[in-house]
């Protein structure tokens, strides 16, 4: 406030000059390095090899049909598999967070699951549920005859746990303060929680269940493994038949097209937060 | 900066390109069986013989039906039992001057001197293999074979239409795959999965109606995997392996081989014997 107006000036210049040189060193390193690594790649002696297994244009053209009509199968996975997270994680988040005596066998079973299902590689979730419960013989036909469902419910158990996580800490992050600020002023311990604490705890992790949500976007992939064709696995097949890899491209375009705006998504998201908080952001 | 991003990406992918190229390497190519179309001096006198006199025939101990029934396959009852005996009489020799010795699988095409005069022990034809030793020309190729569960609504399907509204099985990187969407073109999208451990898995637990495999597998998943199943028959298909009878590496006796094999394929005597011993297995379903 009492700072000189051109000293004000003279600094604000010096930092855009030093902002300036800063774009042409990223920019002049960037060309180095990544124009050093693509030579060395193209001038390999196996790079045509390469290009025609790997980037081959008219094998893109042909597998890309089929290879986006088993994308879909993933993307409505994806989409149902994570409303259902969503709701069951913070059910599960809650039933952490609670301090009755009486309900500490619930407390209890809430732990080992998110212990267990964090614990196991999310494969062999999916292999176990989608081959082990149609082998007790007791599920109905319509469960058992279409691996989408035992897929969904394997990759919902996994990412449950690890979004619950996500959830009860931010229900940690809010301060003691607010739940007794809001039992002072006459609400019950569920409206406390309900009111109070959940809104602010869901709003700072906004981020990592982006996260999360494009950890799951990949993972959907897995479901294959019980025989549905969806993009990983039709560009498998394709990829066998003619012994070329080039619909795998297609296949991780199409996973990138759906994960690099939901990453981009996150980072402003946590800008987003950083400002609410206070902080200068670097951009 | 898109562009720089596009650049990260190729040289990214470029990187587990490499990886997974060099990972891939292998592929066994079917190579065409050895044919010599030289003026033949097949004359029985005039064979070179691993026992002169006596024709040897070499198969596994045990071998199992239906190439060769009660592992007796001096009976000439099973399929290989029976070829190897008309083999034996277009060579002009008799049944009584065929004679068997046991040679495990693996040693068949081995490099190296040989015990018998030939051996047929369902080898498929692969260039890798014919490095070591000589194959006749195919006296089989390999069909297709579906296998679904005892109690299923589809073991009694006769037609391959009857096969369309089954929910079908198969392995990855497999022809079967091809072969059930050419052949069969089924209703319901195939059911792909890792490998055969899988695909009966998905059998036995009722997550898919029929599996397809080649017929050599669908016959043992059927006899030794899949209590209870049963195989409801086989179709021609592309794809299917050569079988071939293995001789010792340039052997003299290879082109007589083959002109025999030949000539029971062209008088159909083959495929009678294909029908009698692998047919009364998995009949032939009927394309309507």
């Amino acid at each position: 406030m009492d700072i000189a107006p051109d000293r004000r000036a003279a600094r604000e210049a010096a930092r855009r000059r030093h902002a300036r040189r800063g774009s042409v060193v990223a920019a002049v390193s960037s060309v180095v390095v990544l124009g050093g690594l693509a030579m060395l790649i193209v001038s390999s002696p196996g790079w045509e090899d390469v290009q025609r297994t790997f980037f081959s244009w008219e094998v893109f053209r042909d597998s890309f049909p089929d290879v986006l009509a088993g994308f879909w199968l993933d993307v409505k996975l994806f989409l149902v598999v994570e409303a259902v997270v969503l709701v069951l994680a913070l059910g599960v988040a809650l039933v952490r967070s609670t301090r009755a005596p009486a309900l500490f066998p619930v407390r209890l079973m809430a732990t080992v699951f998110t212990d267990v299902m964090r614990g196991v590689p999310v494969i062999l979730v999916v292999y176990l549920i989608g081959f082990g419960v149609p082998a007790l013989g007791i599920a109905p036909d319509w469960l058992v005859q279409d691996p989408i469902y035992l897929g969904g419910i394997a990759l919902a158990l996994c990412y449950t746990a690890y979004v619950a996580e996500v959830y009860r800490a931010g229900l940690d992050s809010v301060h003691p303060s607010q739940r007794a600020a809001a039992l002072a002023v006459g609400l019950s311990e569920t409206q406390a929680m309900r009111h109070v604490i959940v809104p602010q705890a869901v709003r700072r992790v906004v981020p990592p269940l982006l996260n999360d949500f494009i950890s799951l976007q990949k993972d959907v992939a897995l479901v294959a493994i019980l025989g549905p064709q969806e993009a990983f696995r039709v560009a498998q097949i394709s990829a066998a038949s003619d012994f070329n890899f080039t619909p795998f491209l297609a296949a991780a375009m199409l996973y990138l097209m759906v994960t690099v705006p939901l990453a981009r998504i996150v980072d402003r998201q946590q800008a987003k937060a950083r400002r609410r908080q206070g902080h200068v952001v670097a951009t | 900066m898109p562009k720089i991003r596009r650049s990260i990406l190729a040289v990214v992918l470029a990187a587990f390109a490499t990886v997974a190229l060099v990972a891939c390497g292998d592929d066994d190519e079917t190579a065409s069986p050895t044919t010599e179309t030289t003026a033949l001096a097949c004359e029985k006198a005039d064979l070179a013989l691993v026992t002169p006199g006596t024709l040897t025939v070499a198969t596994d101990s045990p071998a199992f039906p239906p190439y060769v029934i009660d592992d007796d396959p001096t009976s000439g009852k099973g399929f290989e039992s029976a070829v190897a005996y008309a083999i034996a009489e277009e060579l002009g020799f008799t049944a009584e001057e065929v004679t068997w010795i046991r040679v495990p699988f693996n040693s068949t095409f081995a490099p190296g001197p040989k015990k018998f005069d030939f051996d047929l022990n369902q080898v498929s034809i692969k260039a890798e293999r014919q490095k070591g030793a000589d194959f006749s020309s195919p006296y089989y190729t390999t069909p297709q074979g579906v296998l679904v569960a005892g109690d299923s609504e589809f073991a009694g399907a006769t037609t391959l239409t009857d096969l369309k509204d089954a929910q079908i099985g198969v392995q990855v990187g497999t022809t079967s795959l091809d072969a059930v969407n050419e052949v069969i073109a089924p209703g319901k999208q195939v059911r792909v999965f890792n490998d055969s451990n899988d695909v009966v898995r998905a059998l036995k637990n009722g997550q898919v109606d029929a599996i397809v495999t080649d017929l050599p597998t669908t016959l043992y998943l059927r006899d030794a995997v899949v209590e209870g199943s049963t195989l409801v028959g086989q179709f021609e298909a592309p794809g299917g392996d050569d079988w071939g009878a293995v001789l010792e590496k340039d052997s003299e006796l290879t082109p007589c081989v083959t002109a025999a094999v030949d000539s029971l394929r062209d008088s159909g005597e083959l495929a009678s014997i294909t029908e009698q011993w692998i047919g009364a297995e998995a009949p032939v379903l009927a394309l309507e």
